[in-house]
């Protein structure tokens, strides 16, 4: 993993490395969710004002994240706790709602089923956020920034 | 949309991301092959929005929502010129397999416009 690279610079910064991987597929699910609420909301918002309102919802929120990911000071890094946190409660309250209850959510989110529309990835990916942040929490040169 | 050319888009989209992402993952950065593959992607999908715009005067009209035919369209348009610029500004390994992912991702999306486009009968 340490392979020295010299167009590398601060290789111990949040966006470096497999970081930077990480902050792509947030970037890609919250397009898909921004996406997918734009059509959801636009189409027929009346059919399911619940549903429709937490896909919205969610898609600020993982918009938010993928910001956060990507800035560096101590506020941000606070924000992606936040935010990451914020996605793995709602995609397990929602996942399992929309099992023991599937009359409540009857219209798809994207949490719905723990995320099994977009395969899990909605599951996956705040733990993976969590524990990218645990293994680069902001430094003091950061902060300061 | 022409169902045999999004099959053609598929067939480029799902090798072109994995051999960015096995490459990436090898530590190549970005090369003219792992670009050009994405490029190519990005190529058709704006041959396909030509052909979308252009079918239904041919009498091939959605069976699904166009609305959301076209949501997906747009992001699908948006992701490879997002990787490549990415790419293009950090020639790093990691460039590569996100060129990979969004190639992917972009063949997720072509399934699913497929569905809107031709299966779904609503």
């Amino acid at each position: 993993m340490t392979q020295s690279d010299s167009e590398t610079p601060a290789p111990s910064s949040r966006v470096s490395g497999i970081g930077r991987l990480l902050i792509a597929v947030y970037g890609v699910l919250a397009l898909a969710a921004t996406g997918r609420s734009f059509v959801q909301i636009v189409r027929a918002f009346d059919e399911a004002p619940l549903a429709y309102t937490l896909s919205a919802l969610a898609a600020v929120v993982y918009i938010v994240a993928t910001v956060a990911l990507v800035k560096r000071s101590a506020l941000w890094y606070r924000i992606a706790w936040i935010t990451i946190s914020f996605e793995l409660l709602g995609v397990l309250v929602v996942g399992t709602l929309s099992l023991v209850d599937p009359a409540l959510f009857q219209h798809a989110t994207v949490w719905s089923v723990y995320g099994s529309g977009y395969l899990f990835i909605p599951l996956v990916l705040p733990l993976l956020g969590m524990w990218w942040l645990r293994r680069h929490p902001v430094t003091l040169a950061e902060a300061r920034a | 949309m022409i169902e045999w050319f999004t099959w053609l888009q598929l067939a480029i989209a799902v090798p072109g991301g994995v051999l960015c992402v096995v490459l990436g993952l090898f530590g190549r950065k970005p090369t003219d092959l792992t670009m050009g593959a994405t490029a190519l992607v990005e190529l058709l999908l704006i041959v396909q929005l030509a052909a979308a715009i252009a079918a239904p005067l041919a009498g091939n009209t959605a069976t699904g929502s166009l609305l959301e035919f076209y949501t997906y369209l747009i992001s699908a348009i948006l992701l490879p010129v997002a990787a490549g610029f990415w790419a293009l500004v950090e020639r790093s390994r990691w460039s590569t397999v996100i060129l990979g992912v969004t190639s992917l991702s972009v063949a997720v999306m072509l399934y699913r416009m497929n569905q809107i486009w031709n299966v779904q009968g609503s």
